[in-house]
């Protein structure tokens, strides 16, 4: 009874006043906080549900099986109008994730290229690397997507003036044709010595390395391991009889090429883009992370006798990689975020392809948070990659 | 005969060229090498470059550059965005004089700009001598700023005050007034070109500071459900690409809303935006946070603030201290960014170039003249504000801590 008396007094049991007791101040503002941001998203949701069934649109998922009846250009999996919702969206994440895997090496590639060219001792070098990195950055992506498809792939000449590069490649404005390799005779036993061919140069590479390091013998691991690398394929080429590959070159027909691989514009103006851009914001990670390896280190290096390259390759960029990774993950997701942008040059990617079937279905709520889910599990892929490299790293300390 | 010493010359002129040709590009074999390649490459493609501006079809550009800056703002209402750029001018001026350092930079740019527009030697049709002399005039309004920041309002916070009331007095005067004679209202979807940029990036960034700041402080707070909510939205706004928040803006927002409820599309853009903006915000301001040492807090509570008094007195004005150059830089990303507007069909300076300017059938073959003009224009605006930004990080100290 004298509880119940006490706690409905205007004094806590400490003896503080209720609306000074930092407790109950806090239990209030977070069940504020609850009630304000709750009562908003139910007021969004309950309008929206009204606006559906108004409208009389569905929010389930079950059109996803429906035929999609629009076609698309870039199709890595085979497609048809005739195929379903669902399938159309498939394709649109395949191609998202084609872009982005193809970008992401790529522009790994030019990055540390450009990156390394910025800390040359090559003044002409130099300046030509931060001119690249000066330009790019400070020019909005999309600018630079626009100029590389409606300024350069879309003004490629006609098929009948198609730039080939003799039969290998060709280009105009319908796309770029590239000589492709498709199985021949003997494929299935060539592929077997190839593959032997990696496990045995990857296996004599490390053990010869670990003599090399027991003995202090020079064993040549890297010679011996392309030599093995090298030799197997092409020894197993000989031994297979005819010709396990055979290219597939593009020959041009009446209206267009025929044969080789076809990549359209839209995907290499896409492709360009992405990576030109996101290479130069890697150029300026890997400078950074070079730079932030101390003076030192490269002078120990080179008192040692280790070339300029060598140090470089063995001393300093090893350490450098701890403070690249995880700026240059983050800017990985960039380039797969930014690979949204694709809806504004026709490239069917995710978001394109989501854009088509709101246009042609009208189920925009379902589809944006198919959609929106699908980045959001992108995103948590790299995120938890990051989280498993800095753990990995954090126990080594210096 | 003895020889003077003084009057040996010493013959370093050419010995420091070659010693310098020697040290920068031949200083070892595959330093040659790649000089030699580089200049090869120079040599193929500068002379056809230069030799391909001259010739090419600038006509799209010059002929009504005026449409890139403001779009299809009515012509017989552009001196109401022509005030803004004397705003402009006026807080250069103010802040040079305040802040000096970067900012003076920053104002000597934009009064060399307004010298190379002024004389801009290609005659065009819509920037007469009126035009010209307005552009001449700018140089002495940043003169007077910076004479104004000698008086009593040389102050920092009048500054930021004034820029503040100066934004929104602009923001009014583009709008205008539904129904007023000397101000009529003019509908958004004649504003375009980069007046619109840097009008959606500006109040993007503005407002998505204070949401940033409590977003920040909500994910660092204690309380868990305060603390849940706040990282979600973070979280949930970093993991997606700004176009699909922008089209959730424009084609979802409606649909949330009661039916009796019409935003403005570029209101609707801006919303996105500063939803965008103030995740990203949120971040950076949270890693200022981080950075203010423990012991601040405890003196704070010795000398007996509260939690909140302690937020707002000691942690918050150090940690935006030291985010202020991150924020420059992502204003300037927010800037690129809001080329996006195009893909939701709004006439930005990209959507200017594309559909106003190509679209017309006579342009149709400059693409490649009217992107690099987009690409020159932003380049210009985002290179001047990382410059700057770079020396405001060095003035300020940041990273020397």
């Amino acid at each position: 009874m004298t509880q119940l008396r006490r706690s409905l007094s205007r004094y806590s049991e400490s003896g503080i006043p209720l609306w000074r007791d930092i407790r109950v101040i806090q239990a209030v503002g977070q069940i504020v906080s609850a009630i304000i941001v709750l009562g908003f998203l139910y007021f969004l949701i309950r309008n929206m549900l009204d606006a559906a069934a108004a409208r009389g649109l569905g929010l389930g998922y079950d059109f996803l099986s429906n035929s999609a009846g629009f076609g698309l250009d870039d199709t890595p999996i085979e497609y048809d109008p005739s195929m379903s919702f669902g399938r159309a969206l498939l394709i649109g994440l395949l191609n998202t994730l084609r872009v982005a895997l193809l970008g992401i090496v790529l522009a790994t590639a030019l990055g540390i290229v450009v990156g390394l060219s910025r800390l040359s001792t090559n003044w002409l070098v130099r300046n030509l690397a931060n001119v690249y990195v000066e330009t790019i950055r400070n020019v909005p992506l999309l600018v630079q997507l626009f100029f590389w498809f409606f300024a350069v792939f879309q003004q490629l000449p006609s098929v009948a003036n198609s730039i080939t590069v003799g039969p290998f490649a060709a280009l105009n404005q319908r796309g770029i044709y590239l000589v492709a390799l498709r199985r021949g005779e003997g494929f299935a036993g060539w592929i077997i010595t190839v593959a032997v061919a990696i496990a045995l140069s990857f296996v004599l590479y490390i053990l010869l390395h670990r003599y090399r390091l027991r003995t202090g013998r020079r064993t040549y691991p890297f010679i011996v391991a392309m030599l093995v690398l090298l030799g197997l394929p092409l020894a197993g080429w000989f031994l297979a009889g005819g010709s396990p590959l055979v290219p597939d070159f593009p020959t041009v027909g009446r209206f267009n090429y025929t044969g080789g691989t076809t990549v359209t514009t839209n995907f290499a103006a896409l492709l360009v883009g992405l990576v030109l851009y996101t290479a130069a914001f890697i150029a300026e990670v890997v400078r950074a992370g070079v730079q932030a390896v101390s003076k030192g280190q490269r002078e120990a290096a080179r008192s040692l006798g280790l070339s300029g390259l060598q140090a470089m390759r063995l001393i300093v960029f090893p350490q450098a990689l701890r403070v690249i990774i995880p700026p240059l993950i983050s800017q990985y997701l960039n380039l797969t975020k930014n690979s949204s942008l694709a809806v504004a040059i026709g490239y069917p990617d995710l978001f394109a392809v989501g854009k088509t079937i709101i246009d042609q279905a009208g189920r925009a709520v379902p589809v944006f948070v198919l959609v929106m889910v699908t980045y959001l599990i992108i995103s948590l892929t790299y995120s938890i990659l990051l989280n498993i490299y800095n753990r990995r790293i954090s126990f080594v300390e210096r | 005969m003895a020889t003077i010493i003084s009057d040996v010359k010493r013959p370093v002129e050419r010995s420091n060229l070659l010693k310098w040709l020697r040290q920068n590009l031949f200083n070892s074999w595959y330093n040659s090498l790649l000089t030699l390649a580089a200049l090869w490459v120079l040599i193929r493609v500068a002379p056809p470059l230069v030799s391909w501006l001259l010739a090419a079809n600038w006509a799209p550009v010059l002929t009504s550059p005026a449409l890139y800056f403001v779009g299809q703002y009515p012509a017989a209402e552009l001196w109401r965005p022509a005030i803004g750029v004397v705003f402009i001018s006026l807080l250069f001026g103010l802040s040079w004089g305040v802040w000096r350092g970067p900012l003076r930079t920053f104002a000597l740019a934009s009064m060399a700009g307004y010298a190379v527009i002024a004389l801009l030697p290609v005659s065009l049709d819509t920037l007469g001598l009126t035009g010209r002399l307005f552009f001449a005039a700018n140089i002495l309004v940043v003169i007077l700023g910076l004479a104004a920041s000698r008086t009593p309002l040389g102050k920092a916070r009048w500054v930021i005050l004034l820029g503040l009331l100066a934004f929104g007095t602009f923001i009014l005067l583009v709008r205008g007034f539904p129904g007023s004679e000397l101000l009529p209202q003019i509908q958004t979807t004649r504003w375009g070109g980069l007046m619109l940029n840097l009008l959606v990036a500006a109040v993007g960034i503005v407002a998505s500071f204070p949401l940033g700041v409590l977003l920040a402080l909500g994910r660092r707070s204690n309380l868990p459900v305060v603390k849940l909510f706040s990282t979600l939205f973070i979280e949930l706004v970093r993991g997606v690409p700004l176009i699909t928040i922008l089209f959730l803006g424009s084609l979802l927002l409606p649909l949330f809303l009661p039916e009796n409820v019409r935003i403005d599309r570029v209101i609707r853009a801006i919303i996105g935006i500063t939803m965008f903006s103030a995740a990203y915000m949120a971040e950076n301001v949270r890693g200022g946070l981080q950075a203010i040492p423990l012991g601040q807090y405890d003196a704070a509570k010795a000398i007996g603030l509260s939690g909140p008094l302690t937020t707002i007195l000691i942690i918050l004005p150090q940690a935006l201290r030291l985010v202020i150059p991150t924020i420059v830089g992502q204003f300037i990303a927010l800037f690129k960014d809001t080329t996006l507007l195009i893909i939701v069909g709004i006439n930005e300076i990209l959507g200017i170039g594309k559909s106003l300017v190509l679209g017309n059938p006579t342009w149709i073959t400059a693409q490649i003249e009217v992107y690099l003009f987009i690409a020159f224009v932003f380049w210009i605006f985002t290179f001047a504000m990382s410059h700057s930004s770079r020396r405001l990080e060095k003035a300020l100290g940041v990273g020397e801590r």
